[in-house]
């Protein structure tokens, strides 16, 4: 689903050059639920706007879904980001002044779907997520948990192939935050790739496979025999944190 | 997609009210004041006959004495009579006529209806159809009526409305100056803007209100009006200076060339023209003739005023102020929002979707522009018609300018929109997303 190969990511400014990833290799495979853990810093979360398309590379090749995303026009990358991506935010990003119908609907808008299917995945996505009563509010009036909640409908209901999560517990309580967290293990059991980047030990052992990023360079640290492992040699710093 | 952006467009202004409220007031001064000063250049700068102006042309020969001559000069404004009899008589062009301006008193025998004034025209009979005169009643009189200097007349509606009741009076009988005409046609409403026919009296007045063959006009000395030059004694003619042969140039003349080469050959017949008079001792000053067509004619003699020219250029100025104070709004408006265009890039949104729910929000804020400026300009105008101007009453609105309100409102907001909607697409997703 996710293939990086020696993916290097640099910023440069007339003064200095950050070497944001060195040599990243990752493989996921379809129907993963992989967590990217590592210190602030480290490149986690260069790692997620690159793997979303949201970012480009400066070495390396990366493949999405087999399609090589390197030097795709923007209008190729939103298109594909847009069919085959769904985003979880940390802090949700839900757009304040949309009603939660209509928040669930930007996503399907830039696919020019029909109104009466746009309509129809609005509300299964909300149903699925437990906010069939709430179609009609607006963001402001909801709680966090209900909110992240929102955002994971608006991330599914153009049926992704992968879901990307940038801490998607981390504004909510812990009650939240478990039931969020089931409600992603709900959607990965039904087929859905997972990458989630997250600072929660705890939240990184539910899934199948940890990365660990250190460095900008990742370390494969899963249990699951068989699936692909991070190429890159050991790096410093890494931890084996099993699940 | 356009109809979603401009929902989009809706909201953003119901959230910014009064962000939304001063682009819109800025687009709507910018446009009320340039089209109010457009207008009136437009009513003033109009071509009165569309489709027909450009085969009308109005010729000018140098018939004024060699003493006060600089090399340079133009030549008059207007013929002398026995030159435009004579051009007339000839005929080389498609249609011709001679015309010029007067005033004359009406009454109707048999009733009790004071005899009153009003300006009159004295044409020969190509007048009607070179100009396109449109008659509710009958027609324009024939060649034969010039040449029989026959008393008949054509009038005005309003003429007809207030001597006959507005019933069709084509044969009935008016006095004009005392002697009896019988009326042969009654014009439709009819106002070219500007009065191209007689740059010598009201320019943009209204058209006379009867008309009576010029060699009828002449033999009853009906009173005449408008701008005439003499350079000599006309002599004992009783006629004096509206003799056939006075020192004196007051006709206008026009004639209609259909096409391109006709006129060429026109040119050169009033070259010959001018060469002849000179053999003949009539004209002194070297052969210089012109030939205008009624739209360079109307350039020739600055119709539009210089006022009006300044005002124009003025409010298209302001107009430019307020397209920029509105690229500034719209940029601070775009990018206050640059958190919301993240997270529609992540959803899928391209920078192109990006940059046109910018332009269509753009627009519909010149849309409203529009509307209001549409009032202020109608308020303008308002204005403008209370002003102590030939033109004033003429300062209205018509569909053509109504509609370019609206283009001209959209098209600056459009514009105004550009910097800010390529710097709204420009937004890095990445940062603003991990800003949040």
């Amino acid at each position: 689903m996710l293939n990086m190969r020696q993916v290097t990511k640099v910023y440069r400014t007339s003064l200095v050059e950050t070497h944001a990833l060195r040599s990243l290799d990752l493989l996921v495979e379809e129907g993963e639920f992989v967590a990217v853990t590592g210190p602030s810093g480290s490149g986690k979360t260069t790692f997620l706007n690159i793997a979303g398309l949201l970012e480009d590379f400066t070495g390396g090749e990366f493949s999405l879904d087999g399609e090589n995303v390197k030097g795709l026009s923007d209008d190729a990358r939103s298109r594909l980001r847009n069919q085959k991506i769904g985003f979880i935010f940390q802090s949700f990003n839900l757009i304040p002044d949309l009603n939660l119908f209509d928040n669930v609907d930007v996503p399907l808008r830039y696919r020019g779907m029909p109104a009466a299917e746009r309509k129809l995945r609005i509300e299964d996505s909300l149903g699925m997520v437990g906010l069939s009563s709430r179609m009609k509010h607006f963001p402001a009036e909801l709680s966090g948990g209900q909110q992240q909640r929102a955002a994971i409908a608006r991330a599914l209901a153009g049926s992704p192939r992968l879901l990307l999560a940038d801490e998607p517990t981390g504004n909510l309580d812990s009650q939240m935050a478990r039931s969020v967290l089931e409600l992603m293990e709900d959607i990965n059991q039904q087929g859905t790739t997972i990458v989630m980047v997250t600072h929660d030990p705890e939240l990184a052992a539910r899934a199948q496979r940890n990365v660990h990023i250190v460095d900008g360079m990742a370390t494969d640290l899963s249990v699951e025999p068989g699936l692909m492992r991070a190429a890159s040699a050991p790096v410093d710093g890494a931890h084996d944190t099993r699940a | 997609m356009i109809a979603y952006y401009f929902n989009l467009a809706l909201r953003s202004f119901r959230r910014n009210k009064a962000l939304t409220a001063l682009m819109v007031l800025s687009i709507a001064l910018g446009i009320g004041a340039s089209m109010t000063t457009m207008t009136v250049f437009y009513v003033l700068s109009g071509d009165p006959l569309p489709g027909r102006s450009h085969t009308l042309f109005y010729p000018q020969l140098d018939a004024e004495p060699l003493r006060g001559f600089a090399p340079g000069d133009e030549p008059a404004d207007q013929l002398t009579r026995y030159d435009a009899e004579t051009l007339l008589r000839e005929k080389r062009g498609d249609r011709q006529t001679l015309t010029t301006g007067g005033s004359a008193s009406i009454a109707l025998q048999g009733t009790t209806l004071a005899p009153f004034r009003v300006e009159s025209r004295y044409s020969s009979s190509d007048f009607f159809p070179m100009f396109d005169v449109p008659f509710l009643y009958g027609s324009g009189w024939p060649a034969s009526s010039d040449e029989n200097r026959e008393r008949v007349t054509v009038i005005a509606k309003a003429l007809n409305e207030r001597v006959f009741g507005g019933e069709n009076s084509v044969g009935r009988s008016l006095q004009i100056e005392g002697a009896s005409f019988e009326v042969i046609g009654v014009i439709d409403d009819w106002r070219p803007t500007p009065k191209f026919y007689d740059m010598y009296s009201s320019r943009f007045g209204k058209p006379e209100q009867v008309f009576v063959p010029f060699s009828t006009s002449r033999d009853l000395r009906l009173a005449r009006s408008g701008n005439m030059n003499c350079w000599g004694d006309s002599g004992e003619d009783p006629e004096g200076s509206e003799a056939l042969n006075a020192p004196c140039v007051w006709i206008q003349y026009w004639v209609q060339l259909d096409t391109p080469a006709k006129a060429a050959d026109y040119r050169q017949y009033l070259a010959q023209y001018s060469a002849r008079q000179r053999s003949a001792g009539r004209f002194e000053r070297p052969d210089d003739v012109r030939l205008h067509d009624l739209m360079g004619w109307l350039d020739e003699n600055n119709v539009v005023p210089g006022d009006v020219r300044l005002q124009l250029w003025l409010a298209l100025g302001f107009l430019v102020v307020c397209l920029v104070n509105t690229v500034g709004l719209l940029l601070a408006k775009f990018l206050r929002r640059s958190s919301e265009i993240g997270v529609r890039r992540a959803l899928g949104a391209s920078r192109r979707d990006v940059f046109f729910q910018c332009l269509v929000e753009a627009g519909t804020v010149g849309l409203a522009g529009g509307v209001l400026g549409l009032g202020l300009a109608q308020l303008g105008l308002w204005a403008v018609r209370h002003q102590p101007a030939s033109y004033a009453e003429l300062a209205r609105l018509d569909p053509v300018m109504l509609a370019s309100t609206f283009v001209l409102a959209i098209a600056v907001s459009l514009l105004a929109g550009l910097l800010p909607a390529w710097r709204a697409m420009q937004v890095t997703p990445a940062i603003q997303l991990k800003s949040q």
